[in-house]
C-alpha cells in the first residue's frame, strides 16, 4: 500500500471517530425529544401530527410498531411503483421520459423502499426530474428514517424495564427526518455544489464538441428490437457525431441523502463514479465519511441511551478493527495492477484502472468500494465488476458479514446488537452461565428471534442464486466468462438480500427474470430481519433489569471486542465459504496460470 | 388496524412534500446565486461564446494533433453522456486482453518511437466513461506526438502540461491529473 494509501485511511478514521460522537449524541436527544432541534421545530412538528390525527404521546407494542413500519414502506412501493408509471403524464419531465416498464417499476419500488438501491435501470435515460426527486429521493429519506428507527426501538428495548411498549413509530419516523436527516442533507448538498455537483431542472444541455466522433451505430429492425446477424453479432452501421448531450437534472440535493442515508441509488447509471454527482477527490472523501458517519454515530446513540457510553465504544472498536482489515485488503490488491495487460508494456506501477477514475485513482476507490459495501450503502465511484479477484472478493465478502460492520444506518447496528446477543450467548454456553446482556436476561424466545434475523440473509442469497445458476433466464444475464460470470450472479443476490445495491454490474439485470429474483431478496431480506428485531425489542422491554454480579461477562471490553469480531465472521464465513470457493477464489488462482 | 392507516397516508403524503419537494427546491434556489455556473453543469464556451463542452465530462479525441483522454465504454458512441457507465469487463475477460492491445496499437502507430512505459489510465477505460482526466504521466506520454503533428517546440507543449496538472486536492485527496478538455482547447487557441 502507498503513503498515500495509508495516509488517507489514517485521516479517514480519525475525522470519523471525532465526528461520530457529537452526532450520537445529538440524536439520542432528537430520539428522546430533547434539545435545542426539538424545541426549534416543535411547532412545526405538531401541525404534521395534528394533520394526521397522531398522538404525540402514544406508546406501540412491538407489534403495532411493526405495522407501522410495514406499511408506511408498503406506501413507498407503491409511490415510487405509480410515479415510474404514469412519469409521461407529469410535469418535470423535460426530456419526455416514457413510463418505466412493470417488472422494472416493481423492482426499484422495492428496492428504493428497502434502502437497497439496487438498480436495474439506467437514471439518465429512464427516469423524469419528479420520479427521481418525488419517488426516489423521498424513499432515501423514508429507508433510512426506518433503519434508524428500528435500532432506536431496539436500544429502547434494552434500556426500558417491565414495558409494553417500544415508542411511538410516526412520531420516530418524524423527529430522524426533520431533525436529522434533512439538515445535514441541506448543508451536504451546497457542499457537493460547491465542487462541480449540478443542481437544476433544465433540459438535457447540447454542446458541440472539438473533434468528429466516428463510431458503429447498431441498426434496428422494423421491430424496434437491434437487428443481428446469422452469427448472433449487431449490426452496425458507421455513424458520425459532433454532438455531446448532457445530462441535468437536481441532483446535488439527492446525492446528499443517497449517501448519508446509505442508500445508494445513483441519479446516473455511473453511480459516484459520474463527474456530475461526485466531481472532486474532496467531494469523494466527504461521501466516503457521511456513509459512516450515521452508522458510526448510532454506536454512541446507543451508549449513552443504554446509560453506559462504554457499550456503544465497544461496539464502534469491533466495526473499526474489521474496517480497518478489509480496507487494507482492496487497496493492497488494486493496486498490483493486472498481470494479464503487462505483457503489452504498461506501466504496472497505476495500479488496475480498468473501470476507475483519474481522479480518484487507486487508494480513493479502493476504500469507498471498502466502505460502501460495508455499509449497506451500495454508491460506486469505480466499477466492481473490473476489481480485480481478490479486490471484488472485499466487497463481497463485507456484504456476506451481513451488514453490520457499520452497515446500513440503523441496520447496521440492529444486525450488530444481534450478533452481540448471540456471542453472549455463545459465551454463555461455554461458561454455563445464564447469558446476559445490558442488564437483560437472555432467553429462549430472544434467541429464536436472533437466530431467524441471522440465518434469513444467507438462505435468501444461496437459494435465489442456486435458482439463477440453474435456469436459463439466469444465465442469460451473465457478462463475462467462467468463474467470473458465476460471481456475477452471488454479487446480485448477496447484494440484494443485503440491501446494499452495488453490482457487478456487468450482469444484465433489468429482465423479468432478475427484476423478481432480486425484488425478493430485498423485501424479505429487509423485513424479514426488521420484525424479529422488533419483537425482540418487545420481548427485551418487558424483562426486569437485572444488576450485572461477579458472574456477569464484562460486554464493554477487549474480550468481548474480540468475541464479537468473532461471532460475525464465523458465522459470515462458514455460511458462504463454498459459493466464494466457486467465484473469486477460482479465479485468483486462475490468475497464477498467466 | 385502522389506527394505522390514516396516520400513515397523511404523514407520509406530508413528509413527501417536505423532502421531495421542499428539500430540492430550496436547494437549488441557494445554490443558484452563489454556485450558478456550476450547478449549471460546469459549461465551457469558444470565443463566440458557443457551448463547447463541460469541464467535467470527457470528450473523445483521436486527432494526434490533440491529446487523447481515457478509453471510454459507452455505448454507442464513446463519451455518451447520456449513457454513462464503465465496460465491466472483469480482469481476465478476453474481451478485456484485446480491447487495451487495440489502445496499445494505436497509440503505438501515432507515434512509432515512443520507448516510455505506456501509463495504465491511457489504455483503460474508466468508470464513468466520461472520465475528464488523464494521469500526469499519460499527457507527458503524448507531448512529443502533439507537439510534432503541430510542428510545436516539445518544451512548449510540456509547459502547457504543466499548466493544466492539478496536483492532489489539498494535497492529500486524489490523485494528480490533466483535464484533457480544457489542455486541448488552450492548444487550439479557444480557451476563454
Amino acid at each position: 500500500m502507498s503513503n498515500h494509501a495509508w495516509l488517507l485511511l489514517g485521516l479517514y478514521l480519525v475525522i470519523l471517530l471525532a465526528l461520530v460522537r457529537p452526532v450520537g449524541s445529538y440524536m439520542a436527544d432528537v430520539m428522546e425529544g430533547r434539545g435545542f432541534a426539538v424545541r426549534l421545530g416543535g411547532r412545526f412538528e405538531s401541525l404534521l401530527y395534528r394533520l394526521s390525527g397522531i398522538r404525540q404521546d402514544e406508546e406501540m407494542s412491538w407489534l403495532k410498531y411493526a405495522l407501522a413500519i410495514l406499511f408506511f414502506n408498503v406506501l413507498g412501493v407503491i409511490a415510487v411503483y405509480a410515479l415510474q408509471r404514469l412519469q409521461i403524464w407529469l410535469p418535470l419531465n423535460p426530456q419526455a421520459m416514457a413510463a418505466v416498464t412493470p417488472d422494472s417499476s416493481f423492482n426499484t419500488g422495492i428496492s428504493f423502499a428497502t434502502n437497497t438501491n439496487w438498480q436495474g435501470y439506467s437514471g439518465e435515460s429512464t427516469m423524469s426530474y419528479l420520479t427521481q426527486m418525488l419517488g426516489l429521493a423521498v424513499q432515501n429519506f423514508f429507508s433510512a428514517a426506518t433503519g434508524i428507527v428500528v435500532v432506536i426501538a431496539l436500544i429502547r428495548g434494552f434500556a426500558r424495564h417491565t414495558a409494553k411498549t417500544i415508542g411511538n413509530a410516526w412520531v420516530d419516523l418524524t423527529r430522524i427526518t426533520l431533525y436529522v436527516l434533512l439538515p445535514i442533507s441541506f448543508v451536504y448538498a451546497i457542499f457537493l455544489v460547491s465542487q462541480g455537483a449540478i443542481q437544476n431542472f433544465d433540459a438535457y444541455k447540447d454542446v458541440t464538441t472539438i473533434e468528429v466522433t466516428k463510431y458503429d451505430n447498431p441498426k434496428n429492425g422494423p421491430d424496434g428490437q437491434p437487428l443481428k446477424d446469422e452469427k448472433g453479432n449487431p449490426v452496425t452501421e458507421p455513424a458520425e457525431t459532433q454532438m455531446q448531450t448532457l445530462p441535468m437534472g437536481p441532483v446535488a440535493s439527492q446525492e446528499a441523502i443517497k449517501m448519508l442515508g446509505t442508500n445508494g441509488g445513483g441519479f446516473f447509471n455511473a453511480n459516484s463514479a459520474h463527474p456530475y454527482e461526485n466531481p472532486t477527490p474532496l467531494s469523494n472523501f466527504v461521501q466516503m465519511l457521511s456513509i459512516f458517519l450515521i452508522p458510526g454515530a448510532l454506536c454512541l446513540t446507543f451508549g449513552k441511551m443504554v446509560g453506559d457510553r462504554r457499550q456503544g465504544w465497544a461496539v464502534l472498536a469491533a466495526m473499526t478493527l474489521m474496517f480497518a482489515v478489509m480496507a487494507f485488503t482492496a487497496m493492497h490488491y488494486e493496486a498490483q495492477g493486472n498481470p494479464v495487460l503487462s505483457q503489452f508494456g504498461i506501466d504496472p506501477s497505476a495500479g488496475n484502472m480498468e473501470g476507475k477514475e483519474t481522479r480518484f485513482g487507486i487508494a480513493d476507490s479502493g476504500l469507498f468500494a471498502t466502505i460502501t459495501t460495508l455499509a449497506s450503502c451500495g454508491a460506486v465511484n469505480g466499477m466492481h465488476d473490473s476489481f480485480m479477484p481478490m479486490g471484488g472478493f472485499v466487497p463481497l465478502w463485507n456484504m456476506m458479514l451481513g451488514e453490520v460492520v457499520f452497515g446500513g444506518v440503523g441496520s447496521g447496528l440492529y444486525g450488530m446488537l444481534v450478533f452481540a446477543v448471540m456471542a453472549v450467548f455463545i459465551a454463555g454456553l461455554m461458561i454455563g452461565r445464564t447469558p446476559e446482556y445490558i442488564g437483560k436476561k437472555i432467553e429462549a424466545y430472544d434467541m429464536k428471534m436472533v437466530s431467524i434475523a441471522i440465518l434469513v440473509t444467507p438462505i435468501l442469497v444461496l437459494a435465489l442464486t442456486a435458482v439463477a445458476v440453474m435456469s436459463a433466464d439466469g444465465i442469460a444475464g451473465v457478462a463475462n466468462p467462467g468463474a467470473h460470470g458465476f460471481s456475477e450472479i452471488l454479487y446480485a443476490f448477496t447484494s440484494a438480500a443485503n440491501n446494499n445495491g452495488s453490482a457487478f454490474a456487468g450482469l444484465s439485470a433489468n429482465t423479468p427474470f432478475y427484476n423478481v429474483m432480486t425484488a425478493i431478496g430485498m423485501w424479505f431480506g429487509r423485513f424479514g430481519v426488521i420484525v424479529p428485531v422488533l419483537a425482540l425489542a418487545g420481548a427485551l422491554a418487558a424483562k426486569k433489569r437485572i444488576t450485572a454480579s461477579a458472574g456477569t461477562m464484562p460486554t464493554h471490553g477487549p474480550l468481548f471486542v474480540v468475541l464479537l469480531i468473532g461471532t460475525v465472521v464465523l458465522v459470515g464465513a462458514l455460511n458462504y465459504v463454498p459459493a466464494l470457493a466457486l467465484g473469486p477464489v477460482i479465479e485468483h488462482l486462475t490468475l497464477f496460470a498467466h | 388496524m385502522k389506527d394505522i392507516i390514516r396516520p400513515g397516508i397523511t404523514l407520509f403524503i406530508l413528509l413527501s412534500i417536505v423532502t421531495g419537494i421542499a428539500y430540492p427546491l430550496l436547494t437549488t434556489a441557494v445554490v443558484k446565486p452563489i454556485f450558478g455556473d456550476k450547478a449549471g453543469g460546469s459549461i465551457l464556451m469558444d470565443k463566440e461564446g458557443k457551448a463547447v463542452g463541460s469541464a467535467l465530462i470527457g470528450q473523445n479525441f483521436t486527432d494526434p494533433k490533440h491529446f487523447w483522454g481515457r478509453p471510454s465504454a459507452t455505448s454507442p458512441q464513446p463519451n455518451n453522456g447520456t449513457a454513462s457507465g464503465g465496460s465491466n469487463l472483469g480482469p481476465l475477460n478476453p474481451a478485456l486482453v484485446d480491447a487495451v492491445k487495440g489502445r496499445v496499437e494505436a497509440l503505438k502507430a501515432a507515434d512509432p518511437d515512443n520507448k516510455l512505459p505506456i501509463p495504465a489510465d491511457l489504455v483503460t477505460a474508466s468508470g464513468s466513461g466520461l472520465d475528464p482526466h488523464i494521469s500526469p504521466a499519460a499527457a507527458l506520454y503524448q507531448v512529443q506526438r502533439v507537439a510534432r503533428a503541430r510542428g510545436l517546440d516539445p518544451k512548449a507543449v510540456e509547459d502547457l502540461v504543466a499548466q493544466h496538472t492539478e496536483g492532489r486536492q489539498l494535497g492529500l485527496f486524489g490523485e494528480p491529473r490533466v483535464n484533457v478538455l480544457t489542455l486541448n482547447l488552450a492548444l487550439d487557441g479557444q480557451a476563454k
